[in-house]
């Protein structure tokens, strides 16, 4: 059965407790942050923080009432998981359930999941060129080997710490229909831009959004795309197998592949 | 808290001001979020658009300071709804027999009171004496001879107004409540409100309407309160707004209902309840003054001016008056005796007034209070402190100032887990150590899993906590060092005497039982009182005795232990056995009163026993052998309507007239709350009472009249100067945000935290910033007469200008979380704690600093970043 | 090992359903089922030290370190849930699987006119902060006072103060105010009043 983290942004008051509890379930190291003019820290995503919450600040005019909005940025687990199209070892696997897990002993530390996702998740401390430093690391939905919640009846530990119930957990279907209700009773009551991110984009999330506004206001991805080079990679030349390319001829296929992303990713900021 | 977290849920409007709920007690907002679910709607009043306003259906912004003034003008848009509503209206919009039975809305006050609004002496009542002005000090104070009621035992109550069958004010006695009330407020209108508050009048009429909804019976509303509330010089008033406003709908009692303190730390309701203040006793029992040479003479003047009151004309007839209750062996005694007894064990008898004199007397009228207290640091008074994890030199106003103090000690004693400002003011920035003279000692203390013991939370739930390992290196629970400094001062007392010794080589002190270490059960036990003869364990302070055969160190918390001995804290019952499962869990640990889960609960039901609220009953009324059902009743008796004449007992019995007081006579400001300006206004004229600010330290009228100015003076310097708009021309607020805590060293040390909210901030609002040349991430220096900071700006929208009076008003905002010691410090060497800008004037009935209004400036310093 | 220290630990919702009076009168450690950990460790219930909401929480130690601490899904306030200050309750003592280097572990002593702490024993700490109490208190003791004229026994000290308690445990509160007012002490205060 299809499960997902559906979070209402509704509900949320920002107080971070799921950032925290990640770092304490995860045994994550607190990064060396600055104040950089906002609540918001750390600034992004790295190798010991895999899930943040974003503070967006909208109107305070004279015709649009001030509003504070909080936006979690994590894994997506995406249905159509470019990571896991891209990941030469099998390392980023999507689960029955649908979470994208992450085996780190099978993880080369290769990258690519950093250069396809179009989140822009994954995060990886070493070099590309020199390949030495952490392995890829991002939210698993605490499904790590050792530390796995979900497989042991438990909630991920974000969704498990959140005072308000901005973060639920359950089955896919069940969390989504509760969202198109509550989408659509937000649209009719004064927000027209009401948004249940997540139910198509990249074949549909694991992690679901119920938003007030558009996902643009929520500094989301609109319409994200998984790259055509990842879709072509996973369909095409990874069939072949590393016996018959050789892995000296992967590694350049790949290397293709991701210096045409980063061309395209480009172009489109 | 009169209610609980939980009962939050149960509301149906709900109030957050002087409060950021979502930032500072965030898991409120889980039961916020609750009650929102069922349509509850959220208001939330602030100088700030906080975390708290982001999730609320209504905003209102409003210059700090103004509490009086906005919740004045939503009493007077009750009170005017009210009158101009017909009698039947009126009834279906508010509870007009809770008003009117539950309330002292109809009685009579004396005739001779003069109200604030008198030409002769604006915004003063009658019978104003100012000090010498210019003079630091109390501003003044007040003859109360004339705000009683009109007969003192015995008030007449208005028959129009209890019969609701009035229709214009003159309807009404000129010196009934209500009519008092009105006269009061009747200025506060919603123009006034806005030209005062900032708050757009349209946006305040929407809260005002939305609000006062929860007025008609069956509804409830709620006000959740904390510091932005209490930490002003008229905090207190600011607080009786509220339970002005709460009584006028019928609010307090009931499920959803309530004004609810928010109470900061996590044992700041117990360490309250024990009294760790300078004017009471466990269990809020007054403080020995010099004249109370005998317990007799304690009693005796405990009782002064609290004569039993029976209201006339209200279907109920009795007041329960709880601290007098039985007048011949007054509880208010037994408390004593009782706690006299668990002190002094066998050396408490009758013969020595159960060692009443072995408490020292202070002296009164002396201001032994925080404020107070570092006066007497500065002044040598004082020459050692003990401090148990507390940290004044960030948390204390106009803090440095208060550092400075702390060299005038000869020896400090800091209990904590972490390295204080406090314990290190010595290293501070600007500091020479070589000069200062003081010794300190610094005890590592176990942190709160690192031992057992109980912690009463804001809804008075006493809850043990148990021990998940050995405290780490040396360090230990504060229970075992106080235990060891005890028995070493009754050591050194019994072997080389000294000054009355008796004091303390007599004082009852066994927590060890035999044990090699102080055990929490046995001090638990000790409070919650035994039989002394038996040690068995008593279940009720209604089994407390005044003769010296039973004990009990706290008489509130009296009932949390069981006869078996079982301490009640600790039991954990999941299931919610409450009616129509509101929520109350009253077998989930252990809360005062008696496990009453929601006090003053017998207002939530009518003359017949019946709950208004038919969804949401706390207690209800089954018969005369089942009698009450639900939450512990406030007083077993029978309803109003079942009861025998002479035994119609009314719902407040704390009061000694039975009544909830919309009319108060015990505050020092006056018996209904005034709107003043802050000690540092950004006006030059009170624009509700027209009253100038001509007095350098302050003015009456102007000022709260009675508030307390501090001033310290060391090694010829001043301290607590007053700034003046033209130098400070902009409103500092201090405050907290979710990722610290208080003072800052229970996170300022953990790196998760630290990671969150690295440094110090100073929010402003686009304006001011672009008229400052200061951009988001800059360093700048907000600064007042007292001194300045360094912190990081964060410009934004969360902040507007209020056009006060004709002129704009902007605001600054600092934390006030930051210091000099711990592994995240401040930008500037004194550690950028908003404290350092604070005043040292006080709350004129409590003395609590006005940290949350003060006038500041601020600049750009330099470009901040990595 | 490494990857597995959290395995024991159990959430779940029904964990406490029924178990009436469960960990009532003295039982501080509940052993829960571990999944995938052959010897269950015992989760102790404790409440969160920072605000006055006072949250159920469920710690977990090991080896002199805490593994874990998270909401207590059966306390009815917080349903298991807690705010970013509660979630890192475990750093007080384990940071980075390590001790928290910030505890003060032994007590200190800076003297007068000094420039650094001292470590001490605790027998020495406590002997000679008794001393000094008891000086300052038999210095500056005050046995009667005169107001308007005439004398009253007062029988106090106006010469030492106490702050705190609002972090400390009720019982601990308790044992300071017996104390303090026995010592004849009246500059009694703690952060409610500010």
């Amino acid at each position: 059965m299809a499960k997902a983290i559906l979070y209402d942004a509704t509900k949320c008051t920002g107080c971070r407790g799921c950032q925290v509890a990640c770092k304490n379930w995860n045994g994550l190291e607190a990064v060396e942050t600055y104040n950089w003019g906002s609540y918001e820290n750390p600034k992004d995503l790295s190798t010991q923080t895999w899930l943040k919450m974003r503070f967006i600040e909208k109107g305070g005019t004279e015709t649009d009432n001030m509003r504070w909005l909080f936006a979690r940025q994590s894994c997506m687990h995406c249905t159509d998981a470019a990571c896991v199209k891209v990941c030469p070892t099998g390392a980023l696997h999507i689960r029955t359930d649908g979470f994208v897990a992450l085996d780190k002993d099978k993880c080369t530390n290769c990258g690519y999941c950093v250069e396809f996702c179009p989140f822009s998740i994954p995060r990886l401390d070493a070099s590309l060129i020199s390949g030495i430093g952490d392995k890829a690391t991002k939210c698993t939905a605490c499904t790590t080997a050792g530390l796995n919640r979900i497989d042991n009846g438990y909630q991920p530990a974000c969704v498990n710490t959140c005072p308000t119930g901005a973060l639920t957990f359950g089955d896919r279907e069940t969390l989504l229909s509760a969202a198109q209700d509550k989408v659509a009773a937000l649209k009719s009551n004064s927000h027209p831009n009401a948004y249940l991110y997540g139910e198509n984009e990249v074949g549909g999330t694991h992690v679901l959004y119920i938003l007030d506004d558009t996902p643009k206001a929520y500094g989301l991805i609109e319409d994200p795309k998984v790259p055509a080079a990842a879709t072509a990679w996973q369909d095409i030349i990874k069939p072949l197998g590393y016996g018959i390319v050789g892995v000296v001829g992967l590694g350049l296929i790949l290397n293709i592949m991701v210096a045409r992303a980063r061309i395209i990713s480009r172009e489109e900021k | 808290m009169t209610n609980h977290w939980i009962d939050l849920r149960n509301s149906d409007r709900i109030m957050i001001i002087g409060s950021n709920a979502a930032e500072n007690h965030p898991i409120s907002f889980k039961w916020v979020t609750a009650a929102k679910e069922r349509g509850a709607k959220l208001i939330s009043v602030d100088p700030r658009f906080t975390r708290t306003s982001s999730k609320a259906d209504i905003y209102a912004p409003m210059r700090s300071g103004c509490d009086i003034t906005f919740i004045g003008g939503m009493i007077r848009y009750i009170l005017d709804d009210m009158q101009k509503s017909s009698p039947s209206e009126r009834a279906e919009k508010y509870n007009m027999t809770y008003v009117t039975q539950y309330t002292n809305a109809a009685l009579i006050i004396n005739n001779s009171f003069e109200g604030a609004l008198e030409s002769t002496h604006p915004g003063l009542f009658g019978g104003y004496t100012a000090s010498k002005n210019g003079t630091p000090g109390i501003l003044g104070s007040y003859n109360k001879s004339t705000w009683n009621y009109a007969d003192s035992t015995t008030p007449a109550s208005d028959p129009a107004l209890v019969n609701n069958t009035w229709t214009a004010w003159e309807d009404l006695d000129s010196k009934c409540v209500l009519r008092l009330l009105w006269e009061n407020y009747k200025d506060y209108t919603p123009e006034k409100v806005e030209e005062i508050t900032g708050c757009p009048k349209d946006k305040f009429l929407e809260v005002a309407q939305t609000y006062a909804e929860s007025g008609a019976p069956g509804k409830a509303g709620t006000i959740m309160y904390a510091m932005g509330t209490t930490q002003h010089t008229y905090g207190t008033q600011n607080i009786r707004g509220y339970a002005i406003l709460q009584l006028l709908l019928g609010n307090i009692g009931i499920a959803g209902g309530g004004i609810n303190a928010l109470r900061g730390t996590s044992n700041v309701q117990g360490s309250t309840d024990m009294c760790l203040l300078s004017h009471i006793l466990p269990g809020y029992l007054q403080v020995p003054i010099h004249t109370d040479q005998s317990l007799d003479d304690y009693i005796a003047r405990a009782k002064k001016g609290k004569d039993f009151i029976t209201p006339q004309g209200l279907a109920g007839d009795k007041s329960a008056s709880w601290w007098w209750y039985n007048d011949a062996d007054p509880n208010y005694k037994k408390y004593l005796v009782s706690m006299l007894k668990a002190w002094y064990g066998d050396n408490a008898t009758a013969a020595n007034d159960f060692g009443f004199n072995y408490l020292p007397k202070v002296t009164s009228g002396d201001d032994y209070t925080h404020i107070g207290t570092f006066e007497a640091v500065a002044a040598g008074i004082v020459k050692g402190m003990l401090v148990w994890g507390q940290n004044p030199a960030v948390g204390g106003p106009d803090s440095e100032g208060e550092r400075k103090a702390l060299e005038k000690l000869d020896w400090l004693v800091v209990s904590d887990l972490f390295e204080t400002e406090t314990a290190a003011f010595w290293k501070r920035g600007g500091a020479n150590p070589g000069s200062i003279n003081t010794e300190v000692f610094l005890l590592p203390a176990a942190c709160s899993y690192e031992k057992q013991g109980s912690i009463s939370n804001s809804g008075r739930w006493a809850q043990w906590r148990w021990k998940a390992l050995e405290p780490i290196g040396q360090a230990k629970p504060d229970l075992e060092i106080v235990d060891e400094l005890a028995l070493k001062l009754k050591e050194l007392y019994t072997s080389e005497g000294g000054e009355f010794p008796e004091a303390i080589t007599k004082l009852f002190w066994d927590f060890r039982e035999g044990a090699a270490e102080a055990d929490p059960n046995i001090a638990a036990k000790e409070f919650n009182g035994y039989d002394w003869t038996t040690k068995t364990a008593l279940t009720s302070f209604g089994n407390l005795k005044s003769d010296g055969s039973t004990c009990s160190g706290n008489w509130l918390y009296c009932g949390m232990f069981d006869a078996n001995g079982n301490n009640k804290a600790k039991q954990h019952d999941p299931v919610d056995k409450s009616l129509n499962q509101i929520g109350l869990y009253s077998g989930w640990t252990w809360c005062w009163p008696i496990n009453r889960r929601i006090i003053y609960n017998r207002a939530s039901v009518d003359l017949d026993g019946e709950p208004w609220d038919k969804d949401h009953p706390v207690i209800k009324w089954t018969g005369s052998i089942t009698k009450w059902a639900g939450d512990i009743a406030d007083g077993g008796w029978n309803p109003i309507n079942l009861s025998a004449e002479g035994a119609k007992y009314l719902p407040f019995i704390m009061h000694r007239e039975g009544v909830g007081r919309i009319w108060g006579d015990g505050r020092a400001e006056g018996p209904l709350p005034v709107a003043y300006e802050p000690w540092e206004s950004p006006l030059e004229t009170n624009l509700l009472t027209g009253v100038e600010d001509t007095e350098a330290n302050g003015t009456p009228g102007f000022n709260d009249p009675c508030c307390y100015i501090g001033k310290m003076e060391m090694d010829g310097q001043v301290w607590n100067e007053r700034g003046t708009p033209d130098n400070y021309p902009y409103v500092g607020m201090t405050y907290r945000l979710t990722e610290h805590w208080q003072a800052g060293q229970m996170t300022r040390n953990l790196p998760w935290l630290i990671e969150l909210q690295p440094q110090p901030i100073a929010e402003l609002d686009p304006v001011l910033a672009s008229q400052k040349g200061i951009e988001s991430g800059d360093i700048v220096e907000v600064s007042t007469a007292r001194g300045s900071i360094d912190a990081v700006a964060i410009v934004t929208k969360r902040f507007q200008p209020l056009t006060i009076g004709g002129k704009t008003v902007h605001h600054v905002g600092v934390p006030w979380h930051w210091g000099y010691t711990g592994q995240c410090t401040g930008i500037s060497p004194n550690g950028s704690s908003g404290n350092v800008l604070t005043p040292h004037v006080g709350d004129a009935n409590t003395t609590i600093p006005e940290y949350k209004t003060f006038l500041c400036n601020i600049k750009y310093v330099r470009k901040g970043g990595e | 090992m490494e990857l597995s220290r959290r395995e024991f630990l159990k959430a779940s919702g029904a964990g406490m359903g029924g178990l009436v009076l469960l960990g009532a009168m003295g039982s501080e450690k509940v052993p829960r089922a571990i999944p995938l950990k052959k010897e269950p460790l015992g989760e102790t219930y404790t409440i969160c030290c920072y605000c006055g909401v006072g949250c159920g929480a469920l710690a977990t130690a090991a080896g002199g370190k805490v593994i874990n601490v998270e909401g207590n899904p059966d306390h009815p306030i917080n349903e298991g849930t807690l705010c970013s200050k509660g979630q890192a309750l475990a750093q007080f003592r384990t940071v980075d699987g390590e001790d928290n280097p910030n505890r003060l572990t032994k007590p200190l002593y800076r003297r007068a006119g000094g420039t650094a702490w001292e470590e001490k024993s605790w027998d020495w700490a406590i002997t000679e902060i008794a001393k000094r109490i008891k000086k300052t208190r038999d210095d500056n003791w005050i046995s009667t006072v005169n107001v308007g004229g005439t004398d009253y026994t007062v029988n106090r000290t106006d010469a030492i103060a106490h702050f705190g308690g609002g972090e400390l445990d009720n019982e601990e509160c308790y044992l300071l105010v017996k104390l303090t007012r026995a010592l004849g002490m009246v500059y009694i205060e703690h952060c409610a009043r500010i």
